[in-house]
């Protein structure tokens, strides 16, 4: 009886201690954003969407950031929504698994991910910015994102995949369909909710790194929109660092506002990825 | 009589492991013939021979030759695909895809060619009738096959295999995951099927295969023990190991 009551006991307990963690994450987060909206909110009017950076505080604005972010963003999933999902179509369902190669890739694709985000940025100035000659522009960027995300879309993916259930698999091949007719018609719309929710994540990342952009050369000093991939560009995140290296303390703020924006195109962006794939999901269910 | 498959000296091996033994078996056409035997003899390994499905398991090999339509379907003259359209295939686990009820049915004859709505409406009325499942389903045949009851996903898993008009349909224990009502609608299904098709079908059931088959194949260890007319199996067997197997002296 009594060892009933410790137990009880200690179960509450438990419920407590870890009520109490995320209380702390939460608060820690909303002391964050709290700051950032007091300091950031005053900064955005229409004003600051329309007008280029300045090194005047009053005058400054994220045009060309936003949309470079937006550009870097769309073409870095072109390039890497497709490459990841096929490579993990390929190692889950095409190559074979016995081969030692097939072994190497797959478990190095995992390391990859963790890689720190700055050598992807060396590898995408030497291969796109100089060998390729793309120079500093949106594509070399976005191509150098897309080598940093193509692991996290893979091994979400390869998850995804393998979780099809073989029965399913099974099902369609037993109705004389092809390999390629079992992939397209059972183990993709089955799996695409978890490719997607990758894809969210992977979203993410890109849109917040600089380390890489800054390696590869994004300048932060632009007064024009991209009008095409071969253009200069720079990004949201870079508009902050930068904005935050100022000693002025109204550039301060003005990193904090651009962060907020940063925030809700972020939100946005997740919020396209989730609809979708609630839509796959209710397919399925 | 008419022979459908003819199975000649079959061996099958996961790896190292003989799972099957000189199979040596004829099949015959428009009848019922019920596979029976002890958990782990081979039964599921052999029904799954008949279409290549365990061609999608890494490690087997086989040595012998199935005949189908004059060809032994191993070997490279037979499409494995093509081979699957016309030996169609019913899994023990009920497993629709998460489709509505209606592309489930359309999967194959619509992979397999057939593009024309009013065909594919007629194909899928037809075989949900077949199947005994129509009047149930035929005012939501846009909602999920997820949402039918276990007895009505497995009616509509026997449908799917309909829609391909195949020729011979084999069925692993159909029923295992059914209760009695859902149970006898099968097996009323496939005494009405068998006119039209050749019938497979693996049970544990000796009641099953003594209600439903015409004849009965006694596997045991990976070896066909004994194979004859279900009546005369069940009332007269000749090996004492069926004896003892059908009247539940071990198994
Ligand atoms: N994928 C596989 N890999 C290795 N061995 C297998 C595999 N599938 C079956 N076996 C083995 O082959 C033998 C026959 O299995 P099988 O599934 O054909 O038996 P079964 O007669 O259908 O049994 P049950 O009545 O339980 O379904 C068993 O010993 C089993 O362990
Ligand atoms: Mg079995």
């Amino acid at each position: 009886m009594s060892n009933v009551k410790k137990r009880k006991l200690i179960d509450k307990g438990f419920h407590i201690l870890v009520f109490l963690t995320t209380l702390f994450g939460l608060l820690i987060l909303s002391i964050l954003l709290f700051d950032i909206l007091k300091d950031g909110l005053k900064w955005i009017n229409i004003e600051f969407f329309t007008n280029f950076t300045s090194r005047f505080a009053e005058k400054a604005g994220i045009r060309a950031p936003l949309f470079g972010s937006i550009w870097i963003i769309t073409i870095t999933m072109i390039f890497a929504f497709p490459i990841g999902v096929g490579s993990a179509l390929y190692l889950e369902e095409y190559s074979d698994d016995k081969k030692i190669l097939t072994k190497i890739i797959k478990l190095n694709i995992s390391n990859l991910a963790g890689v720190p985000s700055i050598v992807f940025g060396i590898l995408g100035l030497g291969i796109f910015v100089n060998f390729l000659g793309f120079g500093r522009s949106i594509l070399s960027g976005a191509l150098t994102l897309t080598l940093l995300i193509l692991p996290i879309i893979i091994v979400s993916s390869q998850e995804a995949i393998k979780s099809v259930p073989k029965e399913l698999r099974h099902g369609a091949y037993a109705l004389g369909a092809t390999k390629w007719q079992v992939v397209k018609g059972v183990v993709l719309p089955y799996s695409l909710p978890g490719i997607l929710t990758g894809s969210i994540l992977a979203i993410a990342r890109a849109l917040g790194e600089t380390a890489p952009l800054i390696i590869i050369g994004a300048v932060t000093f632009i007064a024009f929109i991209p009008e095409s991939i071969f253009d200069k560009f720079t990004t949201l995140p870079m508009q902050v660092y930068n904005w935050s290296t100022m000693p002025q303390t109204e550039f301060h703020d003005l990193a904090a506002g651009a962060i907020i924006i940063l925030l809700i195109l972020l939100l946005g962006a997740n919020a396209v990825a989730i609809i979708l794939r609630n839509k796959y999901q209710n397919r399925i269910k | 009589m008419n022979i459908k498959i003819d199975v000649k000296n079959l061996d099958f091996f996961y790896g190292d492991f003989k799972a099957l033994n000189n199979i040596n078996i004829e099949i015959e056409e428009n009848k019922v013939t019920a596979f029976i035997g002890p958990s782990g003899c081979g039964k599921s390994t052999f029904i799954r021979t008949m279409n290549r499905m365990n061609d999608l398991i890494d490690g087997t090999k086989h040595v012998g030759e199935i005949i189908y339509e004059g060809k032994n379907i191993y070997s490279s003259e037979v499409d494995v695909v093509e081979l699957r359209t016309k030996v169609g295939m019913v899994f023990q686990k009920p497993n629709p895809f998460p489709k509505s009820i209606y592309e489930n049915i359309v999967f194959g004859p619509k992979r397999n060619g057939i593009k024309k709505k009013a065909e594919l409406d007629r194909i899928v009325e037809t075989s949900l009738k077949d199947a005994a499942l129509w009047e149930e389903v035929k005012d939501r045949l846009d909602s999920s096959a997820w949402s039918l009851s276990g007895g009505q996903q497995q009616r509509l898993c026997i449908a799917r295999a309909l829609a391909m008009k195949p020729d011979v349909l084999l069925m692993d224990e159909p029923t295992s995951a059914l209760d009695p009502v859902a149970t006898s609608k099968i097996e009323e299904l496939i005494g009405e099927l068998k006119d039209k098709y050749t019938i497979v079908i693996v049970t544990h059931s000796m009641q099953q295969a003594g209600r439903i088959s015409d004849n009965t194949a006694f596997f045991l260890m990976g070896k066909l023990i004994e194979y004859g007319e279900t009546s005369k199996i069940f009332s007269n067997p000749e090996d004492k190991r069926t004896e003892d197997y059908i009247t539940g002296r071990f198994g």
